[in-house]
């Protein structure tokens, strides 16, 4: 773990791994450093956003002096999400991976997901798996219109379109399953350190 | 309520603070792009410094004050601040950076700032519209909060605040000398001479919105052993001067991306961000640390 400067307002934490982002950002959300404004959790780094005036040492020094605990024993809320694997990639997707499209689904859904940071659009969360044999780079060209609920991949992470959006990632399949609603406190149903199992619908 | 005659280029209601805090959700922090201006105009009508205000980008602004003013029995008083663009109320000129009286059925109207991209229009208890997330504010990139304003819109203006119009009647605008300050970093490492940022000009290109505003200038190639490196996405600020593989920086302002997949050379210190809503296609800007 070391740290890099963001500005007179920002300390970009650089860690080894995800699983090194999900601890610390859960240590440092369960217990911010003074003057943090908002914790900004990535693939391999945690920004933490301060107050104007903030003593940035002090920030990093605090930072630097946690031992989180791993975050695999962490509790956390399981969702559950219904998918209909019927995706315009799914084909594309099997023949990356070397799966048949039925073996792509059972990788899926047979394994705990978590998510490890959200971002892109509000309510999208970039979802890790347990395994490595959905990953697969991103859509050669990308899509100006993905609908609402599409499931896809890209890379070490799965997601869901949580609206319409334009987006690069490969679609495995559709879900009902609303992910941002305003109406609801919190609006997203998918925050760092979610644990998320997808069945099929 | 006062009702919009015509929006010009964009006019969106902002607040000073936007949303901060809600990053784990994707939210980004949006609000004004010129925040300090906005603080000024909401000062000028004796607002609270959490009210909405219009962020209005190169003038064309137009709208009708209410004849009848039984919700909001003193609603016209304006402030107008960022950019200077001309303001006539009922046909008469009237200054920027002062408490401004509108009658009953006025019009107000903006022309073309001769400098600066974004005017701030306050008015005397704010843009009363419903808050989302905390904020008024509208992120035009995540569609959170009021939609972008156009013409025929009737915006809600809230009770005048207990504080009364202050005394000071006049705050001049800020010099803006074309110098954002810097931080250099996270990843200045990754280009073969970051200080090429701060030694040369660069121009402001027409590609430019509330997310940030593209830069033209010499091309910032990658440190050798970085070139065609992918960087995992990673956290930005407002502020951050982004370089894409093209090398070409684009510097973010408020509705920036919660993260950014290019490697950030430097930062524009948090105060000057302000002045870097300002800046104008054509208009060349320097970096100091």
């Amino acid at each position: 773990m070391h740290t890099r400067p963001c500005g007179d307002t920002g300390l970009l934490v650089e860690l080894d791994s995800l699983d090194d982002v999900l601890a610390l950002h859960a240590d440092l959300a369960a217990d911010p450093p003074s003057g943090t404004v908002d914790l900004v959790p990535a693939a391999r780094t945690v920004l933490v956003r301060v107050r104007a005036a903030t003593d940035l040492a002090a920030v990093a020094a605090d930072v630097l002096a946690r031992t989180p605990e791993p975050a695999s024993t962490r509790g956390g809320d399981t969702v559950e999400i219904a998918v209909t694997y019927d995706g315009e990639d799914l084909d594309e997707v099997a023949r990356h991976t070397g799966l048949a499209p039925e073996e792509v689904v059972e990788a899926h859904t047979g394994q705990t997901w978590t998510v490890a940071f959200a971002g892109f659009t509000p309510g999208f969360g970039y979802l890790v798996g347990a395994d490595d044999r959905l990953h697969v780079p991103r859509r050669e060209s990308s899509r100006t219109r993905v609908p609402a609920g599409a499931v896809g991949l890209a890379g070490e992470f799965s997601g869901v379109y949580p609206r319409e959006s334009p987006g690069g990632w490969q679609l495995i399949g559709r879900t009902d399953h609303v992910l941002w609603d305003l109406d609801r406190d919190p609006p997203a149903v998918l925050r760092p350190g979610t644990r998320v199992r997808f069945s099929r619908a | 309520m006062i009702t919009v005659l015509a929006a010009g280029p964009q006019t969106t209601v902002q607040d000073v603070r936007g949303r901060p805090g809600r990053a784990d959700l994707g939210v980004g922090v949006s609000g004004a792009a010129d925040r300090r201006a906005l603080a000024l105009a909401n000062r000028l009508v004796g607002n609270d410094a959490s009210a909405a205000g219009l962020e209005i980008t190169l003038g064309g602004f137009a709208a009708a004050f209410p004849t009848e003013r039984s919700s909001t029995p003193i609603g016209g008083v304006v402030a107008l601040t960022g950019a200077p663009a001309p303001l006539t109320i009922g046909g008469r000129a009237a200054d920027p950076y002062r408490p401004v009286a509108v009658p009953a059925g006025a019009e107000l109207r903006l022309g073309t700032p001769p400098t600066g991209l974004r005017s701030y229009l306050a008015v005397r208890g704010g843009i009363a519209v419903e808050p989302v997330l905390g904020s008024r504010a509208t992120d035009v990139v995540a569609g959170l909060g009021p939609a972008v304003v156009t013409e025929g819109d009737e915006l809600p203006v809230g009770p005048a605040p207990a504080r009364p119009v202050p005394a000071v009647d006049l705050a001049p605008p800020p010099r803006a000398d074309g110098t954002l300050r810097v931080v250099l970093g996270p990843r200045a490492d990754w280009f073969a001479g970051p200080g090429l940022l701060l030694h040369r000009p660069w121009t402001v290109t027409d590609d430019l919105n509330r997310v940030g505003f593209r830069l033209d200038g010499p091309e910032l190639a990658r440190a050798e052993g970085f070139a065609g490196v992918e960087l995992p996405s990673e956290g930005v600020i407002r502020g951050s001067v982004q370089v894409p593989p093209s090398g070409r920086p684009t510097v973010f302002l408020a509705d920036h991306p919660v993260t950014g997949g290019y490697p950030v050379i430097a930062v524009v210190l948090d105060a000057d961000t302000d002045a870097a809503g300002q800046l104008r296609p054509g208009e060349q800007v320097r970096f100091r640390l």
